[in-house]
């Protein structure tokens, strides 16, 4: 059974249908992701769940009970926002027992629980400090540690490092994986990077205009988009996606069914460079990137189409030299003519030992 | 900080007009004091007295001729008054309107500051017929209403330029542990706004004892307060020059020496906002 469950969630603003017809359900303990292009309405389902919006029309049920009539300070929720939204005024530890003295709880319980979010988050030496005596990491945690504090049945992250530098990002991100794993809490979080989409998430959910695209495992995502949208939305750099009309040779040569106004979708590492002349393609380079331990290689083809593609080699291409493309053609995705996806290309071999 | 300039003639200029204007500003109030301490001879002397023997009759007189004690007590009483109430009523409204803003929001708050411009003449005649129909000329009430209603767009405008300054965030989270309405006032709300609270209540104090308006209109014997004790001293017997400024003198102390202690507030008050 659902533990978190989305009946038909609406919500307009004014005339404005922010979130359409939303259905979702999310299990206990699992690490769920709303990912999706700024303004696509994850924010919005986020606050939706929190109370901080109402919802319009739509039931929102938690571990069997309807919340969607009640106040946020009932839901047992707890959010870490985005800004923070740490109390100003209060010492890192007043912020992290707050609810709880709110509840009345026990001032020695509330100690020890705040003592031990605190070990958790590496904030013991903090305590006595306010907000403005923090760094952007330490305040961070601070927000976190008041939502371990309540331990509430679901946690909500909306963009929680977004204000974070890439470094920080990168640490606090490992972080709150470990988090989930040591607390198993079930988990929900909002964020318009891909990565952290990718790498925290159970399951995935893909929002465009306020409905859902697609929801599953970021590795089906990937594998497996529904629709072109979720194909070009999951994987940087993005699918190359072509008409199958710019395309008609090798659409006919190697014997896959496209629509004549369909499209085809290959990911960057799917396509390989080989000497001019050979190969399906030829094209010319218009950008090689070296980032260390990958090239991106911008090519635009003969027939005017532009790719990217991707390889573990160093590369000597310089810009406007000629080479030559080899398409995985079973790796390709086909879509119809409105997006949707017809064919999926193989799926990725693993490597154990 | 005074800028550095190259030429310190242009400083020392800028000195002397900051000093220049500053004792101009000064001068009717230290004239005012000086003269509560002459005799009426040496008041009205020509030319003006810089030198004198100071005399403390004028004080006493002012005492026994009409009660300073009540009217200092109804000046003090009104004005705390209207001010609590005043806050009382301006506070949720400028939680209303700094928090949930609508498409109107902008238009009350200027129509709010709009009933300022009004010279207070213009709604004497209403005013004084609803009081004096409610049996309310001179009493406390009366006041205390009118000056509430007067400083209420101030106080408003000023607790909302105080309040919009807080993420609505915190509130939000304040929300999300738990906390009821009341909770999110008293704990969060208040301790992160008793700095405009301050200023405000204290503008609001010192508009509502130096109001002379009202209370000479609406007030005699009873109710009347420090504004309506110095103006009983131009009377047509004559001007009493140092009866007059005894009286003004002991009018505008307390709320000097008040003012003084708590300058910082005000000056807060009535800046704030005004540089982002």
């Amino acid at each position: 059974m659902a533990y978190l469950e989305l009946k038909n969630i609406e919500k307009t603003f004014g005339n404005v249908r922010v979130i359409r017809g939303v259905d979702l359900q999310i299990r206990q303990g699992e690490f769920i992701v709303f990912v999706g292009p700024s303004g696509c309405g994850k924010s919005t389902l986020l606050r939706l769940i929190a109370g901080l919006e109402e919802t319009t029309a739509g039931t929102l049920l938690l571990d069997g009970r309807d919340i969607t009539e009640l106040p946020s300070s009932q839901r047992d929720l707890a959010m870490v926002f985005q800004s923070y939204a740490l109390y100003p005024h209060m010492s890192v530890f007043e912020n992290m027992s707050f609810a709880l003295k709110l509840a009345k709880v026990d001032p020695a319980i509330i100690a020890q629980k705040v003592q031990r979010a605190a070990q958790i988050l590496n904030l013991t030496s903090y305590l006595e400090r306010t907000p403005k005596e923090l760094s952007g990491g330490q305040r961070q945690r601070v927000a976190i540690g008041r939502a371990i504090v309540r331990a509430p049945k679901v946690f909500l992250f909306d963009e929680p490092l977004s204000n974070l530098d890439a470094a920080l990002r990168g640490q606090t991100r490992i972080e709150i994986a470990k988090l989930h794993r040591d607390l198993g809490a079930t988990t929900i979080y909002v964020t318009h990077d891909q990565v952290e989409a990718m790498t925290l998430a159970d399951r995935v959910v893909v929002l465009r205009d306020g409905k859902i695209e697609q929801v599953g495992t970021p590795l089906e995502l990937y594998d497996r988009p529904a629709n072109q949208f979720v194909a070009q939305f999951i994987g940087t750099p993005q699918m190359n996606v072509l008409a199958a009309s710019a395309l008609q040779s090798l659409v006919q040569g190697c014997g896959i069914a496209v629509e004549p106004d369909g499209y085809l979708g290959l990911r960057p590492e799917d396509i390989a460079l080989c000497a001019p002349g050979q190969g399906q393609l030829g094209a010319r380079v218009d950008l090689v990137e070296a980032l260390g331990a990958e090239t991106l290689i911008y090519v635009t083809t003969d027939n005017g189409v532009a790719m990217v593609a991707r390889q573990n080699e160093r590369s000597h291409l310089g810009v406007g030299m000629a080479t030559g493309l080899v398409l995985d053609v079973d790796a390709a995705h086909v879509f119809d003519a409105q997006g949707r996806v017809t064919r999926s290309g193989k799926a990725r071999a693993s490597k154990g030992h | 900080m005074a800028q550095r300039s190259k030429y310190p003639m242009t400083l020392l200029l800028r000195s002397a007009l900051a000093w220049a204007v500053a004792l101009l500003l000064f001068f009717p109030l230290g004239w005012l004091v000086l003269t509560a301490f002459k005799s009426e001879l040496q008041a009205i002397a020509v030319p003006p007295l810089l030198l004198f023997r100071p005399t403390l009759e004028n004080f006493s007189i002012v005492q026994e001729r009409s009660d300073y004690l009540l009217y200092a007590q109804n000046s003090l009483i009104t004005s705390a008054v209207s001010t609590l109430l005043g806050l009382a009523l301006a506070f949720p409204a400028a939680y209303a309107m700094a928090f949930f803003r609508v498409r109107y929001t902008k238009n009350i708050l200027m129509w709010m500051l709009s009933t300022k411009m009004m010279p207070a003449v213009g709604a004497l005649v209403p005013v004084y017929v609803m009081a004096q129909s409610s049996g309310l000329l001179d009493s406390r009430t009366a006041l205390v209403i009118v000056f509430t209603l007067s400083n209420l767009p101030i106080m408003v405008w000023m607790l909302f330029s105080y309040l919009k300054e807080i993420p609505h965030e915190i509130l939000e989270a304040a929300r999300m542990d738990g906390a009821t309405l009341w909770q999110e006032f008293r704990r969060v709300l208040l301790p992160l706004t008793l700095g405009g609270l301050a200023s405000t209540g204290l503008l609001c104090l010192v508009l509502s004892w130096n109001e002379a308006f009202w209370s000479l209109n609406l007030s005699a014997a009873k109710a009347g307060t420090l504004a309506t004790l110095i103006a009983s001293y131009s009377s047509p017997e004559g001007l009493f020059w140092s009866k007059l400024s005894a009286a003004s003198f002991m009018a505008i102390a307390p709320i000097v020496v008040f003012g003084w202690f708590c300058q910082k507030q005000l000056v807060q008050g009535l800046t704030f906002g005004a540089v982002k």
